[in-house]
C-alpha cells in the first residue's frame, strides 16, 4: 500500500466518491419514484403486475456493461443518461416488487379498522398502509442501493469515473495495487454507510416499532 | 434504423461468426470462463453449507460472508484477483492462460456466497419432525442429510446454484476488461475502437446467454424438485427468490 499516494491524491478520490454517490442517488431517487408509481398503478389495474414484473426481470437478467452497451450506441459514452438508463431499470425489480410485497402484507384486520374510521382511499394508503408497510419498503430500499453501488463501478467502462475509475483506470491500468484497493475499500464504505442509513432512516420514521427490534 | 441495418450487417458477416476471434470461438470462451468457476463453487460451497446447515455450527459466518460477498463490487474483485495473482501464474508457466485462470479464480469467489447462503438456510429450514422422524428409522446422520435434508432442501439449493450461474456468466463478461476473451470482448473492443454495431453485437450475444442461463436453470430448478414439494410456494423460497443478487 501506497500511503503517500493516497495523502497526496485525496482529491480526486474525493472526486472519484462524489461521482460514485451522485450516480447512486440519482439512480434510487428516479427509480424508487417509477417503482412508487408503477406499485399504485398495479393496485388499481391487477393484470398488469404480471408483464410489468415480467419485463423487469427480463432487464435484471441483463448484464449491467451488455445493458451500458444497448444504449452506447444511441445515448453515447461518457453521457450519465447512458448509465442512468441502465442503473434504475435494475433498481425497478427490487423496489416495485418490495412494495408490492409490503403493501400486500398489510392486515386486513388494519385496513378495514382504516375504512372503518373513514379514512379515504387515499388517507388509509398515505397513513395507514404505507406506514405499515415500511421495514419492507426500506428492505427494497436498501438491497436496491447496495446493488446500484458496485454496479456503478462498471460505469467507469464507458468513460464516467467513480470509483471503478480508481480500480480500472488508474489501479489495472497502470498496474497500481493502491489505487484498486482505495476503490475497493470506498465502495464498500458507501454500500455500508448507506445500508446503515437506510435502518437509521426506518428506526426514526416507525416510532411504534422500537420497543421491539430495531432493523 | 440505419444503425440496425449495420448490426445485422455485422451478424451476416461470417468473419464475425466464426473461428476464434468470432462469435463461435467468444461463446465457447465464454462457457469455458463461466462453467469451471461454477462447478468448483457447487463443489466447495454445496458441502460445507450443507454440513453448516446441518450442524447449526458457523451460521453467523454465513451470514456474513453472504452480506459482505454482496458489498463487494465484482469489478474489483477481478481487478483485484488479476493483479495479486498474474505474476505466479506466470511463474508455474501459465503465461498463456494467466487472465483467464486470475478470472477464474475471481468468479468462483463470487459463485460460492449464493451457493453457500442457500444450502445453509434449506437444510437448516428442513422440518425437524422430517429429522426426527428419519432418526426413528434408525438413519445415520450423513443418511438423513442425504436421503432426508438434500432432497427436501433442493429446491432452495438450486435458486441458489441458479443465482450464482446467472451471476458468473453475467461476470465473465467483465473478464474483457482484464484481457480474457469471452463475449465481453466485442464489447470491451467495440468500445475502445468506437465501432459501435460490434458493441450492440456483443451486447445482444451475451444478454441471450444471461437469459438462456436463467431459463435453463429455472427448468432444471421445476424438474428435479420432488413431486410431493410442487406445486408448494413456500415462504422460504420467496425468501431465497426475493434475495437473489443482481447480475453484474
Amino acid at each position: 500500500m501506497d500511503w503517500g499516494w493516497i495523502v497526496r491524491n485525496l482529491d480526486e478520490i474525493g472526486q472519484r466518491t462524489f461521482e460514485h454517490v451522485l450516480l447512486t442517488v440519482v439512480a434510487i431517487v428516479i427509480g424508487f419514484a417509477i417503482s412508487f408509481g408503477l406499485a399504485l398503478l398495479i393496485r388499481r389495474l391487477s393484470w398488469l403486475e404480471g408483464p410489468i414484473i415480467g419485463i423487469s426481470g427480463i432487464l435484471y437478467a441483463i448484464p449491467s456493461l451488455a445493458l451500458f452497451a444497448f444504449l452506447v450506441p444511441f445515448t453515447g459514452i461518457q453521457n450519465p443518461l447512458t448509465a442512468e438508463i441502465a442503473l434504475v431499470s435494475y433498481t425497478i425489480l427490487i423496489l416495485l416488487r418490495n412494495i408490492l410485497a409490503g403493501l400486500a402484507a398489510v392486515p386486513r384486520d388494519v385496513i378495514e379498522a382504516a375504512d372503518g374510521m373513514g379514512y379515504t382511499p387515499s388517507q388509509r394508503l398515505w397513513r395507514v398502509e404505507l406506514p405499515v408497510a415500511l421495514p419492507v419498503i426500506v428492505a427494497g430500499l436498501r438491497i436496491a442501493t447496495v446493488t446500484i453501488i458496485g454496479l456503478v463501478t462498471v460505469t467507469a467502462l464507458i468513460g464516467l469515473g467513480g470509483l471503478g475509475y480508481l480500480i480500472v483506470d488508474v489501479g489495472y491500468r497502470r498496474f497500481f495495487l493502491t489505487a484498486t484497493i482505495v476503490g475497493l475499500v470506498g465502495a464498500v464504505l458507501l454500500a455500508v454507510l448507506a445500508d446503515r442509513g437506510f435502518v437509521l432512516l426506518q428506526h426514526a420514521l416507525t416510532p411504534w416499532a422500537r420497543r421491539r427490534t430495531v432493523g | 434504423m440505419e444503425f440496425f441495418g449495420e448490426v445485422a450487417a455485422w451478424f451476416s458477416d461470417p468473419a464475425n461468426l466464426f473461428g476464434s476471434d468470432g462469435l463461435q470461438g467468444r461463446i465457447g470462451e465464454h462457457l469455458i470462463l463461466s462453467v469451471i468457476p461454477l462447478l468448483l463453487a457447487v463443489a466447495i460451497a454445496l458441502p460445507l453449507g450443507a454440513w453448516i446447515g446441518h450442524s447449526g455450527r458457523f451460521a453467523n459466518l454465513v451470514i456474513n460472508i453472504a452480506n459482505i460477498g454482496r458489498a463487494i463490487p465484482s469489478l474489483a474483485i477481478l481487478a483485484l484477483a488479476t493483479m495479486l495473482l498474474q505474476a505466479f501464474i506466470v511463474s508455474i508457466g501459465l503465461r498463456q492462460f494467466a487472465s483467464e485462470i486470475a478470472t477464474m479464480i475471481a468468479l468462483t469467489a463470487l459463485a460460492i456466497p449464493p451457493i453457500l447462503t442457500n444450502a445453509y438456510v434449506g437444510i437448516s429450514e428442513v422440518d425437524d419432525d422430517l429429522v426426527e422422524a428419519g432418526r426413528g428409522m434408525g438413519m445415520r446422520e450423513g443418511q438423513i442429510l442425504r436421503e432426508v435434508e438434500l432432497p427436501v432442501a433442493l429446491p432452495v439449493i438450486l435458486v441458489g446454484v441458479r443465482t450464482a450461474a446467472v451471476q458468473v456468466v453475467a461476470t465473465a463478461t467483465l473478464g474483457a476488461v482484464f484481457a480474457t476473451g469471452g463475449l465481453g470482448r466485442f464489447i470491451i473492443d467495440g468500445i475502445a475502437q468506437r465501432r459501435f454495431d460490434e458493441v450492440f453485437a456483443g451486447a445482444i450475444a451475451v444478454a441471450t446467454l444471461s437469459i438462456l442461463t436463467e431459463l435453463a436453470f429455472g427448468f432444471v430448478q421445476r424438474r428435479v424438485t420432488s413431486p410431493g414439494l410442487r406445486g408448494r410456494r413456500t415462504a422460504l423460497q420467496e425468501a431465497a427468490q426475493a434475495g437473489r443478487a443482481a447480475g453484474v
